[in-house]
Order: C-alpha cells, then structure tokens, then sequence
C-alpha cells in the first residue's frame, strides 16, 4: 500500500514490519513521533523510559532475550545513553537490536549541532543513513537483520529534515519475530575486562566484515552520470544535491560507517572532480581523505576533494546554501523588509509564567533547565541565567552555592520540569542533600512533558498508550531524597508563589517547591476571555510584566488590551493589576 | 512537468502545517510525486512556522531552495515579508488579511509594520489578498480560515477541485465537512 509518511512514520512502520517486539524511549526532537508511532501497534510493547539511557538499557535487555528491540532519540538523549551503548557494541546483539538517533542541525529545538555519525565510529558500529520517508522504512527493517548478521547494535541515523518530511511510501507487511529466548552466556553478556578484551578483538573482525559487506551493499549505490562530476554524499544532504547537480555522476551511501574503501576509491577515480557533500561535521570527508594519504607506499588515489572549504560546517544545509556555496545562487528580485522576531512564547495562561514572575519580581539568579519554561528567559520574564542540559539545573545552582558561598544560595533558585526532574534531576538533588548544600529548587509540575508535544510522564498516572500507571508523587520522592523543606504551591497564586520562594531561599537546607498546576493545553478547561475597564486602567504597564501574548499595550489611547482570541481567562493579569481593571465584563 | 512549489507561513495556532498536508495529499491523489517539510517542536508556541509543499513527476529535496517558490500562501501578514526570498520571479502571492501580534510588539519594544502588505505591493505584481476570517466566518466557523486559504490557493493550481474536496473531506473532523466545503468554495472563488 502507499502511504505519505514521515521519516518518523516511516522508520515505526519499517520497525513494525520488521517484527519489533520491545520499544523504549524518551522524546525529544526530532524523534518523538516514532516512539509515538510504534505506540500505536498492538502488536509492540512499547514504553515511555524515564530517560534515554533506561530506554536503551530496556531494549538491551529484550535483546538479551532474542527479542527484536529498538530504541529512538534526538541527538543528545544518546549522550545520555552512550555509555549502555558503547558495552552493548561489545557484547553484540543476540535478538536485532536499533538505536535510532535523529540528529538536529540547525537546531529547531536543540542546544547544539553534534554529528552523532561520530558515535557510530567511536562506539565501533554500522550507522545507517535514509535519505527519505521510503528509505527511513526499508533501512529500519535492514537495521534488524544487519544487527542479527553482524551481532551488533545498528545505529538508525537521521535528522530533523529526514524526520520531519513527509514522502511517499510503499509499505509492507508485519513478518512476526518470535523471541528466541534468553540463554545464559557469561562471556557475551558480562563486560568484565578479562571478557572485554577478547569483545574488543571480535570487535574490530566485526567491523573489517562489515567494510567488506559495504561495499556490495545495494544502498552504497552509483548512479553513472556526467565523469565530469562525482558526488558522494548520504541523507538528506543527496537529495539537496540532485536538485542543485541533476547531471553530476553519484555515489550515495547509506552505510557511512564503516565506509566501503574500494568502491569510494574507484568512484574518485572515475570522475575528473570530486565533491563531498554532507551536513554539519566533516565525517564522510575526513576518512575519505584518509583513504587518499600516502601511508607506508599505500594511496587509494590521488585527487583534490572539494567539501567543507565550500560548504558550511555551521548550520542546516538546503538547497539554497548549497547551490550559494558553489556561487550557483542568484540574487533574489525582493528586497527584505525589516521585521520584527517572532520567537516562541510561553501560551496564555500557562502556568510557569506565575513562577517566572515571581523569580523576575525578587531579581534571582535562575539556574535554568530544558522544557517550555526555558522559554522565562525570554523578555519580558527575563528569569532564567544558566542552561546546560536536562537535569543541569539543580547540580548549576549547587555548583554556584559551593563556589561563592551560602549567600550565593540566598539569591539563586533552580528550575526544573516535572519530566525533566524524572529523567535527570533526582540524582542531583541527592548530591545536593547528601553533600550539605544549601539550596532551592522549584519543580514546575505542569503534570506532563509539554515541550515534546505532550507525553505522559512518571508522574502522570498514564502509560504511552494512555492506560492506568502507577503515580510516582513528587512530594514523597522529594522527601525520601532527604529534603526536609518541601512547599506545595499553585503557580497561578502569585502572592503564594512569590512568598514560598522567599521563605525556601531563606531556609537553610535544602528545599524544594513544588509548583503544581496542569498545563493549559492538556485540560483545555478556557474560561472566558477577560477585557481591560478602559477607565479603570491608569496605564501602568504591570500586566505586560506577565509577557502573556494575549495582553498587548495600545500607544494611542495609553491602555493595555486583552485579546479575546488568545485570552483563556486564566486571571493571573487580573490579580497583579493594582487597579481591577481586568475582569469578565 | 516542472516541480511545483508552494510555501506556506504563518504562526504556530493557524493551521499551517495542516494546510501543507492537503495540499501534498491532493497532489498525490492527482497522482504526482510530494514531499513536504515543516519543523515541529515549537509550533504550538505562537513562533513563526513555515511549510514547504512541493510535487512533480519525481520530487528530490523536500526543501524549496530560494527563488523557485511558485505561490508563497500566507495566513498572516508580516510574516508573508519574512518568506520574500523565497518567491520566484514573477511568483504569486496569497495573503490572507490578519495580523498577529509578536511578543516584541506587545510589549512596546518593537513596531509591526502596518504597511507591510502596501510594501510588499511594490515589490510583487502577483496578489491575492483573501479575507480568510471573514469568509470562514460567513461558512460556519472563524476555524476555517485554512481551508478558505485552500480554496484561494486551489484556483492557482492544475489540480481538480474535487480531489481537492475529496482530500479536505478525509481530513477535517467528520462534523464539519459541510462548513469546510462551503469555506473551500467562498476561497475558491476569491480573484
Ligand atoms: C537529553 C535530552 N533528551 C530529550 C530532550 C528533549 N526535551 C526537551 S525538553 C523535554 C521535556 C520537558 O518536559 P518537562 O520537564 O515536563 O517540561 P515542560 O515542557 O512540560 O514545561 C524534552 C523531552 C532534551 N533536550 N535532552
């Protein structure tokens, strides 16, 4: 049957036909939508993992038991990962094992660019790369049987515009896998150094065998076209370059690691020029130079390689920057217009905003973390300083309260997420109540993983498929941690909010507040729009201190202004304004 | 045939993305070759969301490069400015009348251009300025702005009106197949 399907689609389609038994995985994106996916065959057992590498190690498991397992992440949920990954590209892969990496370059929704082919060279195995929808589906069920072939876990490279794009596809049927089942085999399965160093041997044979297995690999494939011109390139970066080159000769590889020598070599070797083209990182360009150095007498040839001196190694590739950086752009007729940004925003009545408020009120420093709420960094709110990685919010504010002092601690609070608090921030509360710190942090418990689009959580009481779970409450999970200091607030309440920070940074332990009000968009229970008393406003500009988008200052008449489509009713600029002007009639 | 490329902007909350499925699916039910690109992930935010939607008898990057754009469908105004670029010379232009205002905006700290359309009129011959509210309003629902768009943007484009309707039909919920055909038509009949 044809489908339109995204990358995303396509790779849990490919993973469901393929017979996958066993999914775990944490959001982020770009990955998000296969997990989702793979949610929604009966077939699979598939879980939300609290984090990545618990999603890795899960699915390593079902391996362990001749399972057929996967696991799918953006690309810095496998740092999170790596190091599972890096033991199980020793022990190998008893039932086929995948782990999807979706890349980000550009950065829609990331904090930075990393080429995660690199962790298929560091951690010693295949990384497959689709170049669209159709191929997400035939390389993800290919990745299962590679993995079984070569008993190894196979890295499933994408990135946000194999994800993110939708294409046709052909799709197949479910060839059911039964478990093999477990066999206990001490010298495969336990990476003790005695057994580790003969892992190590196999290996290095695995990955010459799979070099050799590349190289008739019908993915790494040449498509004859003008000598003139040789291409090599894989992903998305192929399809780019088939629209800015339509008669270039092409060698297009889907299995970039190990890369196939020979067939690399010839290739060179028959064209008079040689473009390497990829995004971000120089990966396909860097070994492929290698192959060309002089090392003991051995040269594979001997040709000049045009990549990265043109194209750019910061940013998203397109069409545009591509055909630019070999001067085949032309000028556009239209002039630009000045215009002003239009950044994300937090939504009307979100309740991190009360929180956000209040931190801007009392001027702290805010350790920050990664969610929606990073989003109080942005003006108005302007309450956030730090933000390193998920989890980095709590161990931040430890850090500068060992460095400077507990009076730093006075004036710094973290924030963190509720999901973002299962997945990486309990161990650094532990650290912190365990190594005497003095300290305040404030989990924003909007009872889900909103920034992803809405995944259940530890603390949500829902599975991935939307059944009965267990509620793993914050209040006793705080209070196991050691923390004595523990306030439960209403985020929405501002005088609550703002005096619950007062007395937690002048506590002086450890404590943690706990700002519990769902988000807006999961309930979806709007009260009606509120509207400005024009003679009651004086103009004094506090209600656009909450930076709701749907409040917004008229410069003629010197009043603010509700907007009746964005305003939910939420009533939080209605408690701040000190004259009452804000209300339902 | 050339490659058919349709841009598509607005802000997170208007229907964009939903938008560029359509007109993909209608493309394919016509039987071409689609792609579409879109970044999600903030989307819902109210920040500025693009789509790319392009078709032909065999369609490479899912990415339209700058220049080549045929139609830029804009469901708001200043942001139809922020996509210029990407119009081919002699493209055409589908702006839907709205404005929404950015955060900057509301706070004081920047200006919106309220003269963006009569600007970009000088630059574009090719324009269509469509009252998506108010004709989604008069069809049944102010939601339908997207599809009134649609209709605005089905008239440009060689493919049957019915696979439109056919595609439409499919995608919007079952409940208000009826408004979004009358808001199909009232776009459709926009010049
Ligand atoms: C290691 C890692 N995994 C995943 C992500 C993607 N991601 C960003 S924020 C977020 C979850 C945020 O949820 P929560 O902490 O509950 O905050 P909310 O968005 O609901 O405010 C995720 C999964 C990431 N940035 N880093």
């Amino acid at each position: 049957m044809k489908m339109f399907l995204s990358g995303n689609e396509a790779v849990a389609r490919g993973a469901w036909e393929a017979g996958v038994n066993v999914v775990s995985a944490y959001p982020g994106t770009p990955s998000t939508e296969i997990l989702e996916n793979l949610g929604k065959y009966k077939e699979i057992y598939a879980e939300l993992a609290t984090n990545e590498k618990v999603g890795l190690e899960v699915a390593a498991g079902a391996s362990f038991a001749g399972a057929r397992a996967l696991t799918c992440m953006k690309h810095v949920g496998l740092n999170v990962a790596a190091d599972p990954l890096f033991s199980m590209a020793y022990i190998g892969a008893r039932g086929g094992f995948v782990v999807v990496s979706a890349d980000d370059p550009g950065m829609h929704s990331s904090q930075n660019e990393q080429d995660n082919r690199y962790y298929a060279k560091m951690a010693k195995i295949p990384c497959l790369e689709p170049s669209d929808s159709q191929e997400c589906l035939e390389m993800a069920k290919l990745a299962f049987d590679l993995s079984e072939k070569f008993d190894t876990p196979v890295l499933l490279r994408l990135t946000t515009r194999i994800s993110h794009s939708k294409g046709v596809v052909e799709t197949g049927e479910r060839k059911e896998h039964k478990p093999t089942g477990y066999v206990k085999d001490v010298a495969k399965n336990i990476t003790i150094p005695a057994h580790a160093r003969k892992m190590h041997v196999k290996v290095e044979e695995r990955l010459k065998k799979l070099a050799e297995y590349g190289e008739s690999f019908s993915y790494n494939k040449i498509e004859p076209g003008d000598q003139k011109l040789g291409i090599i390139t894989s992903g998305i970066s192929y399809q780019y370059a088939k629209d800015i080159f339509p008669t270039a000769s092409y060698l297009k590889l889907a299995l970039t690691f190990p890369l196939p020598g020979k067939k690399i070599s010839e290739f060179i070797n028959s064209a008079d020029e040689i473009y390497v083209i990829e995004e971000n990182d120089t990966f396909l360009e860097e070994q492929i130079k290698a192959l060309g150095y002089k090392v003991s007498g051995k040269c594979a040839y001997e040709k000049e390689i045009t990549g990265k001196t043109k194209i750019p190694i910061v940013g998203e590739l397109d069409p545009t920057v591509l055909a630019k950086a070999f001067g085949l752009q032309k000028e556009s007729p239209y002039k630009p217009l000045e215009l002003p940004a239009r950044p994300p925003v937090l939504c009307p009545g979100c309740p991190h905003r009360g929180v956000f408020y209040a931190l801007n009120k009392l001027k702290l420093t805010v350790t920050g973390d990664i969610g929606c709420y990073t989003l109080g960094m942005m003006d108005p709110l302007n309450a956030m300083d730090t933000v390193v990685c998920m989890g980095g919010s709590v161990t931040a504010a430890m850090g500068l309260e060992k460095a400077l002092g507990p009076e730093m601690a006075q004036k710094t609070v973290a924030v963190i997420g509720d999901s973002t608090f299962f997945h990486s921030g309990i161990t650094g509360l532990v650290d912190m109540v365990y190594n005497n710190s003095k300290g305040t942090a404030i989990i924003l418990d909007n009872r889900i993983t909103a920034m992803t689009g809405h995944q259940e959580n530890p603390g949500t009481g829902k599975t991935l498929q939307g059944q009965d779970a267990p509620i793993i409450e914050l209040e006793p999970l705080v209070r196991s941690c050691g923390v004595k200091h523990v306030q439960l607030i209403d985020p929405l309440d501002l005088k609550q909010t703002e005096a619950a920070i007062k007395e937690a940074i002048n506590n002086p332990g450890v404590s943690v507040i706990i700002a519990k009000s769902p988000c807006i968009l999961i309930e979806k229970k709007f009260k009606p729009a509120l509207k400005v008393d024009e003679d009651k406003c004086i103009g004094c500009k506090i209600c656009l201190k909450l930076g709701c988008p749907a409040i917004s200052f008229d410069k003629v008449k010197k009043k603010s202004k509700i907007d009746p489509i964005f305003c939910i009713g939420c009533e939080v600029c209605a408690s701040l304004c000190p004259k009452q002007a804000m209300g339902h009639k | 045939m050339k490659t058919v490329n349709i841009l598509i902007c607005g802000v997170g909350g208007q229907g964009v993305l939903l938008a560029g499925d359509i007109i993909a699916e209608t493309a394919i039910a016509s039987g071409f070759d689609a792609k579409k690109s879109e970044v999600h992930g903030m989307a819902q935010r109210g920040g500025s969301v693009v789509s790319h939607v392009r078709f032909g008898q065999k369609v490479n990057s899912p990415l339209i490069r700058q220049g080549e754009a045929d139609v830029i469908l804009s469901f708001e105004e200043m942001e139809t400015a922020r996509y210029l670029q990407f119009l081919k010379a002699g493209g055409c232009l589908i702006i839907n009348r709205q404005q929404v205002i950015p955060m900057s905006v509301a706070t004081g700290q920047a200006e919106y251009p309220v003269d963006v359309v009569e600007r970009i009129k000088q630059q574009v011959k090719d324009i269509l300025l469509c009252p998506g509210m108010e004709l989604a309003e008069k069809s049944g629902s102010a939601k339908a702005v997207n599809t009134v768009l649609l209709g605005a943007l089905a008239r440009k484009l060689e493919l049957a009106p019915g696979k439109w309707q056919e595609v439409i039909s499919r995608r919007v919920p079952a409940k208000t197949v009826e408004l979004n055909k009358k808001a199909f038509e009232s776009g459709y009949s926009q010049q």
